[in-house]
């Protein structure tokens, strides 16, 4: 790290460029993070004091996302995906043979500070995994061999660009083409038919299509437009802001990683298009930090699009058609993908959601009125406005028109992208990935559905299941309470902690997954998940709290054998083991005969 | 501006003015909605969600929720008070709350609101996490046992006070409340006992100094009356100091 310009001097170019604005401050601790492997007290300190920003409040954003922190992590910090579909495919046996490899504990950077070894939330490539991040870059389709390599590569010291090129190798294993994907990128012409239609033109078409947000939510998208387009924004000379949610944290879903690698032209005239529509000049990308491997080529498609006057000042000659789009990093932060915590986030703040009302249409990024859409509403948007509203509402059903981008992984042949119009059953899903034997579908992430045999004749859309994307294959031979533990830990690993159901009641009860994964627990445990599942849902601030407990309170409904065959006979069982915890009192008094015992009942 | 709109609460009609909350409404017509996280004085916050009233059937926070006329809001209705009940209960088991030993004890709004709700145990498995207490100021003491992530301190201190002495750092069950200072001990901060932050706590992390147990037991705050009749311990702030 010796030759690399001292953190001290960095840090101040970082602020030079950027002109001490508070609003870039993720964006610089990315980046310090990124070079030195943590935020030294120092750039903590001159943040602060250029930023005007208190050091506590630093501390504060640095404390929030997982991918920052305040001690090295080392020369490589290596993270390995944890999602269920990599415990599938061998990562924890993969990592602690890694570990061992190394002379490392997870978690812990080594005392040389060469490495850190640790697990991260799923990275979004669960059809080519198990996986991992070093120094924030993706390295794919783990396995003995690759393990064994890459312990000598950090052993040697070897830098990341002397690595095999295969290990970084991350494919689109798009196996499904319709309507979106089996069409040419609509270059200009998506612009160029907004500028034909005019805003008002285009917007019909758009609102035509019946298009709604393929996040998950399913909110209307011309609705969503209209509200923004009509926010009085008088204060800020209709400075209104179009962001691209790519902070694809959901479990098992990477289509947005797949578009913007090879779509990422469409995603952008999207933006664009809304812009023009709506009468914005900013736009955002929000990435996650997981994706930070394809910052350069996006930010290439950014220049070009500038050059051919697709972006900048007077977009395709228009006078006064003027928009750009900035890439902000986010930095391991789930939470950050529900829309007022991508703007907390995008504002450089911790990302905890916002209070709604007001709704970011109206008082969204700087209090702006702002279109928060997914990567694939927009692509959606710019091809519409190529090929016509009619052709796009021509395939799905009446509710949900237009396709479906499917992430499928787990277990099943061909695991990848899956285009399909929406409508389409569970059944013809699992057919056409080659599933066989099949115990159940996760839909939607860890804050989805879990799917039974019985309901494969349920069909993907807004009206029956719907989803951002994430379709999880488990097979009879898998045990699905390892798929509900690993989500409940996901869920207290994810919580931003800002309301107390979800802090608290997200941590009681990944600790009684525990308690019935470990055999301990009994019937009585069963009632205090649902009442803790119940109240989360109920209570909690955001949509982060209120669909936690979805996995255990749809498995408990539909898969109650999985935490009845782990149960013990008694009516209550006790959390910790009465007789150990009579172990001090015994040593402090020097007995150990029967009578200093807790006979448990057998 | 009207204020012939009116709400429904538990049947009573409440009159609001336009941009009320639903908690603003209610605290002007005097009637009581338990909560911790919301003091008046500052701009809603949300987090303990103690205030949850159902709304038409659909829960909501009632300090951030708007109010709207011709809404029916359910507050003393037995599946809401169960819900606080068990929001409170997983507020005792997340720190380390010794209502016997504690100086607050019969001033402590979570307390009180623990005694209005009915809740008679923590319920759940506590978590007893290891937390520090920080004695370095001369004049007040913070034990970040009872803290319960309010955020009233730090918005007083950044609001009110223009001090930023408080900030919250990590995240989830490991969110915490720091002290902006070069040590983070509070001794070491712009911190005053005549500062606004050092009277809103509604628990017992931010007590003065050089003074203890000095009403007897059966004379504290909320030995007398409920919490409900007494309303919020920061508005008694004065008479206790």
């Amino acid at each position: 790290m010796s030759k690399l310009q001292g953190s001290e001097d960095y840090t101040s170019e970082l602020l030079a460029e950027s002109g001490n604005d508070a609003g870039r401050l993720l964006q610089h601790l990315h980046a310090i993070q990124c070079r030195y492997s943590h935020i030294p007290e120092t750039s903590i300190q001159q943040l602060a004091s250029a930023l005007d920003l208190p050091a506590a409040h630093v501390r504060g954003v640095i404390g929030f996302y997982s991918f920052l922190h305040i001690t090295p992590r080392g020369d490589y910090d290596i993270l390995f995906s944890d999602s269920i579909t990599d415990h599938m495919l061998g990562s924890r046996t993969l990592m602690d043979d890694f570990c061992t490899r190394l002379g490392v504990e997870p978690g812990r950077p080594r005392a040389d500070g060469r490495v850190c070894v640790a697990t991260t939330s799923c990275t979004g490539m669960c059809d080519q995994g198990p996986a991992l991040l070093v120094n924030g870059l993706a390295v794919t389709r783990l396995d003995g061999h690759r393990i064994q390599t890459i312990a000598a590569l950090v052993e040697n010291r070897t830098p990341l660009d002397a690595w095999p090129a295969e290990f970084f190798e991350r494919r689109d294993n798009i196996r499904r083409a319709d309507l979106l994907l089996s069409h040419a990128a609509c270059d200009s012409s998506a612009l160029r038919a907004l500028i034909d239609k005019g805003a008002d033109g285009l917007f019909g078409e758009i609102e035509a299509s019946g298009l709604r947000g393929r996040g998950g939510a399913g909110f209307n998208t011309a609705m969503k437009w209209k509200f923004c387009r009509e926010a009085d924004d008088s204060n800020n000379e209709n400075d209104r802001v179009v962001v691209c949610n790519a902070d694809e944290g959901e479990p098992g879903t990477f289509k947005d990683r797949v578009l913007l690698n090879s779509h990422a032209d469409d995603v952008f005239a999207g933006m664009t298009l809304c812009a023009g529509i709506i009468g914005a000049r900013h736009g955002y990308l929000y990435l996650r930090g997981e994706y930070l491997y394809m910052r350069e080529s996006l930010e290439e498609t950014l220049a070009t699009r500038r050059r051919n006057g697709l972006l900048g000042r007077n977009i395709l000659g228009k006078a006064g058609f003027d928009f750009d789009i900035e890439i902000h990093m986010g930095a391991g932060a789930y939470i950050c993908g529900e829309e007022s915590a991508l703007l907390e986030s995008l504002e450089g703040k911790r990302g905890v959601p916002r209070i709604r009302p007001p709704f970011p249409v109206t008082h969204g990024y700087m209090g702006r009125p702002t279109v928060v859409n997914n990567v694939e509403t927009f692509m959606a948007a710019a091809q519409i406005a190529t090929q016509g509203a009619d052709w796009f509402k021509a395939v799905g059903t009446e509710q949900s028109t237009g396709t479906k981008l499917l992430s499928i992984s787990g277990d099943c042949e061909h695991p990848g992208i899956y285009e399909f119009p929406f409508g389409v059953t569970i059944q013809a899903v699992l057919e056409a990935c080659g599933a066989t034997d099949c115990q159940a579908v996760q839909v939607a992430g860890a804050a989805g559905f879990t799917i039974p045999a019985e309901e494969f004749s349920r069909s993907i859309a807004f009206e029956d299941i719907s989803t951002g994307g994430s379709f999880m294959v488990f097979n009879q031979e898998r045990e699905l309470l390892d798929m509900v533990q690993n989500f409940s830990r996901f869920f207290v690993h994810e919580s931003c902690g800002f309301c107390t159901p979800c802090r608290v009641g997200g941590s009681l009860l990944k600790d009684l997954i525990d308690k019935v994964h470990a055999g301990q627990a009994g019937q009585y445990d069963m009632g205090e998940l649902r009442n803790i599942g119940n109240l989360m849902k109920s209570t909690s601030h955001c949509g982060l709290g209120t669909t936690a407990p979805n996995p255990v309170l749809d498995t408990l409904a539909k898969f109650p054998q999985i935490y009845e065959r782990r149960l013990t006979q008694t009516r209550f069982e006790p959390a910790f083991d009465l007789d150990a915890a009579l172990q001090e009192a015994r040593d402090i008094s020097g007995r150990d005969d029967a009578g200093a015992h807790i006979r448990t009942e057998s | 501006m009207s204020s012939s709109q009116t709400f429904s609460l538990d049947g009573k009609p409440i009159a609001f003015e336009d941009g009320d909350t639903i908690m603003d409404a209610a605290l002007r017509a005097s009637e009581y909605i338990p909560h911790l996280c919301h003091n008046p004085e500052f701009a809603p916050h949300g987090s303990c969600r103690v205030c949850v009233v159902a709304v038409n059937g659909r829960p909501v926070s009632a300090c951030t929720q708007p109010a709207a006329a011709g809404i029916e809001v359910a507050n003393n209705a037995d599946e809401i008070m169960q819900q606080r009940r068990s929001l409170l209960q997983m507020l005792f088991v997340e720190g380390n709350h010794v209502c016997p030993g504690c100086e607050k004890s019969g001033a402590c709004q979570l307390q009180a609101v623990a005694y209005y709700t009915n809740m008679l145990s923590p319920h759940f498995t506590h978590f007893f996490p290891q937390r520090e207490l920080d004695a370095s100021h001369p004049d007040t003491v913070i034990d970040f046992n009872r803290c319960i992530l309010c955020e009233l301190c730090v918005r007083a201190s950044r609001d009110v006070d223009n001090k930023n002495v408080f900030a919250i750092d990590g995240r989830g069950i490991n969110s915490h409340l720091v002290i902006n200072s070069p040590s983070g001990q509070l001794g070491d901060s712009t911190f005053e006992t005549t500062d606004k932050a050092a009277h809103v706590c509604p628990v017992g992390a931010i007590l003065p100094k050089h003074k203890g147990y000095e009403k007897p037991i059966g004379e504290r705050l909320y030995d007398r009356q409920p919490i409900s009749v007494v309303g919020d311990v920061a508005a008694h702030e004065e008479d206790e100091v």
